[in-house]
C-alpha cells in the first residue's frame, strides 16, 4: 500500500510522458486520478496514523552500509502527504483550464507527476540518505516545472536559478544528514529520531546543524537564499499554486519539523533559525507591499508566510512546533488558491499588472469573493484559519522562553511583519477587485469557467471551516501530526477562536489596525513605487549572477592554464601517466623474473609471430602514406593473434577473433573512399622543422617505452605461477551445475550473465549512436563524386549503345557474385550451429552473430545495396530489439520461478538418433545475444554502406531508388 | 612461447601508441586496434599459457590444473566485441569530422 502509493505518480508521469503532445484530457485524467486515488489511500491510513503507529516497509537494498530503502508512515509524514497528494489534485483540475491547448500538456502533468512523487517520497522516506535522494528528484522536477515555457528566457534562466540554489542546497543537506548518520551510526530515521540528545552533544552537532540549515533554507526560500522564489513565478501559475504554496518550499520545513526533535533546543538553533525566520518574515512583507505582479506580491507573501513558519520552529518550544505545523497547513490552503485566482485575473485580463487592474469585481463577483476571503486569512482576519495560527505566533512570541534580545524584541517585530501582511492583502484585494472600471486591460475581462473556480472553492471553503470550527475540524488531525513529532512532549492547547482579551489578541488588532491604516494613507504611493524602498540595493539575483560569474571565470582560467584542447598533447599525458603508474611497482620492488619454467617454444610460433611483428611495424609505418595497405596490414596482425589464440588453448577466442576481424575489415574499407587523399607532405623531406622532428622524436620514444614496460611485464607474469583464482569454481561448476562443456561460454551466458546483458547493452546502444550520427553525416565536398574507377566504367558503358550503366561491374563481378550469394544459406547454417553447439564447444551466440552478419553483408557485396533491398529486407534495428528483449525475458523467467535474476535451468534430454541434446535456459540467453550482435553489427556495416547511395542520389535526383522500409540512409 | 608472446606484446603496444599519438585520424584508429589485439593478448596471457589445454570440460568432475584458465578468456571475448563496437564508433565519429570541418586531422584543423 504504501509503496503504492510512493510508485503511482511515478507510473502516471512515465504515461503522461508517451502521450501525444496533443492529449492533454488523456494526460488531465491520468494526473488527476492518480492525485485522488493517492489521496484516498493515504486518507484510508488515517486510522493507523491516528493510533500513533509508524507504518514501515523496508526493501533491502546495500544493508551492508546500512542502506535500506525504507518506506515510513507516521502522523507528520501522513498530514504531509495528504497535502501534497490533494492540493495535487485540485492543482491538476485547475491546471485543466489553465493550460492553453497550443502548450504540450501531457508533457506538464508528466513533470507534476514526477514532481509529486518526489515529494511523496521525501515525506514517506525512512532513511536519511533516501530522503536526501528524494530532495534532489524535488529539486530537479521542480526545475522542469519553472522551466516549462523554456521557449521563454526568464523560465530557463529561473529554472536554472532556482536549480542551482536549491541543489547546492540539497547537497549541503546530504553532507549534513551524512554527518548525523555518522554520529547515531545508522541511516534509519527511527534510530536518529531516538538519538537527540547523542546528536546534540556531538561535535559535530554544529557542521551538521550549518549545512541541514543550508539546505532547509535555500529549499524553502529563507534569507539569504530567498532570491530565487520571485523568479521562479515565471512558471505557469498552476505550477507556482503547487510548488510555492505545498509542496517545494514546505520539503524545508518539511525537513526542519521532521528533524526538529534532535537538532532543536539548542542556542545555535535558537539564534539561527529564530533570526533568519525574523528577517525572512519582515523582508518578505515588506518587500511584498511594493510588488506591482500580482504573483509577485504572492510570492513575496509566501517568502514571509515561510519566514513566520521557521521562526516558530526556531523558538523551540513544543507549542511552537504544533504552531508551525498548524500553519504550514493553513498556509498552504489559502496561498494555492489566491496562487489560483491570480492565474484567473491573468488568464481573463490578460495582465498580471496591479496598476492596470481595477474594479474586477463587477467583472467576475465570485472569484472576487474567494479571492478575498483567502486574501483575509491571509492577512490574519478572525474567522479564518489564518487567524488561528496567528494568534499561535503571537502568543509565543509574547511568552519568555528566555532573556535574549531577540526573545524580547521578538512581540515586536512579529506584530510589525504581521502588519506589513495586512498591508499587502488589502492592496492586493483592493487594487484589483475595487475601484472604477479598468481602462487599459488587453481583454475584457469575465468570470472564470467553473471547474477553474472549483479547486478555489474547495479550499477556500476549507479556510473558512476550518476557521470557524477548528477544534472539530483540524484538531485531531494536527493533535496526530504533532504527536508524531514531540511525542511525549505534546503540550497542552486549545483551537479555540476566542481565549479572551489576552495580549496576543490586542497585537493582532493593532497589526489590523495600522496595516489598514496604513493602506488608505499610501495606497496611492505605492502604485508608483518602482523598486522595494530600503531593501531595493539588496538584489540576490544580481549577486548570485556576480557569483557565478566568477566562478565561471575562474573555472575558464583554470582550463587555460592546466588544459589543452589538442587532442596529441591529452593522449600523450595520458599514455606518459599510465606508463609511469604501470612504472612505480617496479621502481619500489624491483623487476624480477618469475621461477616457473617457459613453455618450450614451437618454431612455427616464433615464425607466426615473426610475421605479425612485421606486420605491425609495417601498418604503424604505412597508416600515413597508404591507407589500404595499413589496413592490410594491421589486419594481418590481428590474424597473427587469432592463430595465437588457437595454439594457446584459446578457441572461443580465436573464432570469435577471426570473425570480428573480417568485419572490422570491412568497415574500414567502407570508411576509406570518405577519407581526404594524401597530401603531399607539408614539409618537403629535408625541410622538417626542428620542432616536428622533436615531436616525432618524443612520440618514438614513448611508444617504444610503452612497448617495452608491456613486453616486460607481461613476461614477468607469466613466468610466476598462477595463484588459485575463482576459474577454479567455474571449471569445476560449468557441467554439473551450468550443463556446458565449454567453460568460456557458460561464463557469458550462465555465471556471468549479467555483465554479458549489460555488454549487449552498451554494443546496441553503440549501434544506435552510429546509426543516429550517420544520419546527420555531411560528406566533404570532394568525396561526394563517384570514385574514379566507377566513372571510366559508367562512361565506357555509356559509350555503348548494347550496354547500359553497371554493366561493366556486373561483368567482372559475375563469378564472385554468384558464390557470395550461393554461400548465404551456408553462412546461415554455420552461425546456427556455432549458437546450439555454443554451450559445449567453441561457439555461442557473439560468434554466430558475427557469422550471420558476413552473410548479409557479403549480399549486399555481392548484388548492391539497391537490388539487395528490393529484394531482402533487413530490419536491424527489430533484430536488436528482439534479441535485448529475449535476453531480458530469459532472465526475468527466473524470477517468476522464484529464483534470482538470470539464473538458468538446464536439463539434457535423449533425443532419438541425435542423442543427449542440452536444453538450457542459457541457450535462450545466448539466442539473444545472438540476435542482438545481427543487428548491431548489421546496422553499423549497413549505416556506412548506404551512405554512398545517399550521395549518389542527392547528386542525380532522377536516378533516386524508390525509398524502402529497408533503408537505413 | 612466453619471451615470444612478450617480444609481440610489446611491439604491438609500441606501434600501437606511436599511431596513436599521430596526427590522422585514420592513423589513430588503426593505432587503437593495435592497441586493442595487445590488450587482449595481454589479458589472455595473465591466465599463463597452456598449449592443447581448452577449457572444455568433460562430464567427470574435472581437475582444473588440465585446463587453460577460462577467466581471462570470457574477458578477451566480451573485450573483441566491445572493440569493434569501438572502432565503428570511432569511425564514424571521424567520417563525421572529416564532413563538418574538411580534414581528418585530430583537431579538426591542420596542425602538422
Amino acid at each position: 500500500m504504501l509503496w503504492l502509493i510512493l510508485l503511482l505518480p511515478f507510473l502516471g508521469s512515465l504515461a503522461a510522458a508517451f502521450l501525444s503532445s496533443r492529449a492533454r484530457d488523456t494526460a488531465g485524467i491520468i494526473a488527476g486520478m492518480v492525485a485522488l486515488v493517492g489521496t484516498l489511500l493515504t486518507a484510508f491510513l488515517y486510522p493507523a496514523a491516528a493510533d500513533g503507529t509508524v507504518l514501515r516497509s523496508e526493501i533491502e537494498w546495500l544493508p551492508t552500509l546500512g542502506l535500506n530503502l525504507v518506506v515510513r508512515l507516521d502522523g507528520l509524514s501522513w498530514i504531509f502527504a495528504q497535502l501534497v497528494l490533494a492540493i495535487g489534485f485540485l492543482v491538476v483540475l485547475y491546471a485543466r483550464y489553465y493550460m492553453s491547448r497550443d502548450d504540450p500538456v501531457p508533457r506538464f502533468f508528466s513533470f507534476l507527476l514526477a514532481f509529486m512523487g518526489s515529494m511523496l517520497g521525501l515525506v514517506m522516506s525512512g532513511n536519511l540518505v533516501q530522503l536526501a535522494f528524494f530532495w534532489e528528484l524535488t529539486s530537479l522536477s521542480s526545475f522542469l516545472l519553472i522551466g516549462y515555457w523554456h521557449q521563454n528566457e526568464a523560465a530557463r534562466s529561473a529554472a536554472r536559478m532556482a536549480l542551482i540554489v536549491t541543489a547546492a542546497g540539497g547537497l549541503c543537506l546530504l553532507i549534513g544528514l551524512l554527518l548525523i548518520g555518522r554520529i547515531v551510526g545508522s541511516y534509519d530515521l527511527e534510530a536518529v529520531l531516538a538519538s537527540g540528545d547523542a546528536i546534540r552533544s556531538s561535535e559535530l552537532y554544529l557542521p551538521a546543524l550549518l549545512l541541514i540549515l543550508i539546505g532547509a533554507f535555500t529549499k524553502s526560500a529563507q534569507f539569504p537564499f530567498h532570491f530565487w522564489l520571485p523568479h521562479a513565478m515565471a512558471a505557469p501559475t498552476p505550477v507556482s499554486a503547487y510548488l510555492h504554496s505545498a509542496t517545494m518550499v514546505k520539503a524545508g520545513i518539511f525537513i526542519l519539523i521532521r528533524l526538529w526533535p534532535v537538532l532543536a533546543g539548542s542556542e545555535a538553533w535558537y539564534y539561527i533559525v529564530t533570526s533568519a525566520g525574523l528577517l525572512t518574515l519582515l523582508i518578505g512583507a515588506w518587500a511584498a507591499i511594493f510588488q506591482q505582479d500580482l504573483k509577485g506580491l504572492l510570492a513575496y507573501s509566501t517568502i514571509s508566510h515561510l519566514g513566520i513558519i521557521t521562526l516558530l520552529l526556531g523558538i523551540g518550544s513544543p507549542l511552537a512546533a504544533v504552531a508551525a505545523i498548524f500553519h504550514t497547513l493553513n498556509h498552504a490552503t489559502f496561498k494555492a488558491s489566491l496562487f489560483m485566482a491570480a492565474g484567473i485575473i491573468d488568464h481573463e485580463a490578460g495582465t498580471r499588472d496591479l496598476r492596470r487592474l481595477s474594479g474586477l469585481y463587477r467583472f467576475m463577483p465570485i472569484t472576487a469573493t474567494l479571492a478575498m476571503v483567502a486574501a483575509a486569512a491571509m492577512a490574519g482576519v478572525p474567522l479564518l484559519n489564518g487567524f488561528l495560527s496567528k494568534e499561535m505566533l503571537l502568543a509565543e512570541a509574547v511568552t519568555d522562553y528566555n532573556d535574549t534580545w531577540l526573545d524580547q524584541a521578538l512581540p515586536y517585530l512579529a506584530t510589525l511583519g504581521l502588519t506589513f501582511s495586512v498591508l499587502y492583502s488589502l492592496r492586493f484585494i483592493h487594487q484589483t477587485f475595487f475601484g472604477p472600471r479598468p481602462t487599459s486591460l488587453p481583454r475584457t475581462p469575465h468570470e472564470a469557467p467553473r471547474w477553474m473556480r472549483a479547486p478555489i472553492e474547495v479550499l477556500v471553503v476549507a479556510c473558512l471551516v476550518v476557521g470557524i470550527f477548528p477544534a472539530v475540524t483540524m484538531g485531531p488531525v494536527l493533535e496526530v501530526a504533532a504527536r508524531s513529532v514531540l511525542g511525549p512532549n505534546m503540550p497542552t492547547y486549545s483551537l479555540a477562536i476566542w481565549h479572551g482579551f489576552t495580549r496576543p489578541l490586542f497585537l493582532s488588532i493593532v497589526a489590523l489596525a495600522v496595516g489598514a491604516a496604513g493602506y488608505f494613507v499610501f495606497a496611492r504611493r505605492l502604485n508608483t513605487a518602482s523598486a522595494v524602498p530600503l531593501l531595493g540595493r539588496l538584489k540576490g539575483r544580481r549577486m548570485f549572477e556576480t557569483v557565478l560569474s566568477i566562478l565561471i571565470g575562474a573555472a575558464r582560467r583554470l582550463m587555460k592554464v592546466v588544459a589543452t584542447e589538442r587532442l596529441q598533447s591529452q593522449l600523450r599525458v595520458l599514455v606518459l601517466v599510465g606508463c609511469l603508474a604501470g612504472l612505480l611497482p617496479f621502481l619500489r620492488a624491483g623487476y624480477g623474473v618469475g621461477e616457473l619454467g617457459v613453455t618450450p617454444l614451437d618454431p612455427g610460433f616464433g615464425a607466426v609471430w615473426l610475421v605479425g611483428a612485421a606486420c605491425a611495424l609495417a601498418g604503424a609505418w604505412q597508416a600515413k602514406y597508404h591507407r589500404l595497405a595499413a589496413v592490410v596490414l594491421v589486419s594481418g596482425t590481428g590474424l597473427v593473434s587469432c592463430i595465437s589464440f588457437v595454439w594457446l588453448s584459446a578457441p572461443d577466442l580465436a573464432l570469435t577473433q577471426l570473425l570480428v576481424e573480417t568485419v572490422t575489415t570491412i568497415l574500414l574499407l567502407l570508411s576509406l573512399r570518405w577519407l581526404p587523399k594524401r597530401l603531399p607532405d607539408v614539409w618537403p623531406e629535408a625541410g622538417t622543422p626542428i620542432s616536428v622532428r622533436a615531436r616525432r622524436a618524443i612520440d618514438l620514444v614513448i611508444a617504444g617505452g610503452a612497448g617495452l614496460g608491456l613486453g616486460l611485464l607481461s613476461y614477468a607474469i607469466m613466468t610466476r605461477s598462477l595463484p588459485d583464482t575463482v576459474s577454479r569454481f567455474f571449471i569445476e561448476r560449468s557441467y554439473p551445475e551450468a550443463g556446458g562443456r565449454n567453460v568460456v561460454n557458460v561464463i557469458l551466458v550462465d555465471f556471468r550473465a549479467f555483465d554479458t546483458l549489460g555488454e549487449i547493452t552498451v554494443l546496441a546502444i553503440v549501434a544506435l549512436t552510429v546509426f543516429s550520427l550517420l544520419r546527420r553525416f555531411r560528406p566533404a565536398s570532394e568525396s561526394v563524386r563517384s570514385p574514379l574507377q566507377q566513372l571510366q566504367q559508367d562512361a565506357f558503358d555509356e559509350e555503348r549503345d548494347d550496354r547500359s550503366r553497371g554493366d561493366t561491374l556486373a561483368d567482372y563481378l559475375l563469378v564472385p557474385r554468384v558464390i557470395m550469394e550461393w554461400l548465404f544459406p551456408f553462412i546461415t547454417v554455420l552461425a546456427l550451429y556455432l549458437l546450439i553447439r555454443g554451450h559445449d564447444l567453441p561457439g555461442g551466440g557473439f560468434a554466430a552473430g558475427v557469422t550471420m552478419s558476413i552473410a548479409l553483408i557479403l549480399q549486399y557485396m555481392a548484388a548492391g545495396t539497391r537490388s539487395i533491398e528490393a529484394r531482402l529486407r533487413i530490419k536491424p534495428l527489430n533484430w536488436m530489439g528482439i534479441g535485448l528483449l529475449t535476453a531480458v525475458a530469459t532472465g526475468l523467467g527466473a524470477l517468476i520461478f522464484g529464483y534470482p535474476f538470470l539464473t538458468s535451468f538446464f536439463r539434457y534430454f535423449d533425443v532419438p538418433l541425435v542423442g543427449k541434446v542440452p536444453v538450457a535456459s542459457a541457450l535462450l540467453f545466448d539466442l539473444g545475444v545472438f540476435l542482438l550482435v545481427v543487428g548491431t553489427t548489421a546496422l553499423i556495416l549497413i549505416a556506412i554502406a548506404h551512405q554512398s547511395i545517399r550521395t549518389t542520389g542527392r547528386r542525380q535526383p532522377e536516378a533516386r531508388p524508390q525509398p524502402h522500409a529497408g533503408e537505413q540512409g | 612461447m612466453e619471451l615470444v608472446l612478450a617480444l609481440g606484446i610489446g611491439i604491438l603496444v609500441a606501434s600501437g601508441v606511436w599511431l596513436l599519438l599521430r596526427p590522422r585520424t585514420f592513423q589513430v584508429i588503426l593505432g587503437l586496434s593495435m592497441l586493442s589485439y595487445a590488450v587482449n593478448l595481454f589479458i589472455y596471457a595473465m591466465g599463463r599459457l597452456a598449449v592443447d589445454a581448452p577449457p572444455l570440460v568433460g562430464s567427470g568432475p574435472p581437475d582444473p590444473a588440465l585446463y587453460d584458465d577460462p577467466l581471462p578468456q570470457a574477458l578477451v571475448l566480451t573485450a573483441i566485441v566491445i572493440s569493434f563496437a569501438m572502432t565503428a564508433l570511432l569511425l564514424v565519429v571521424l567520417l563525421a569530422s572529416r564532413g563538418l570541418t574538411g580534414t581528418d586531422h585530430v583537431d579538426g584543423e591542420d596542425g602538422e
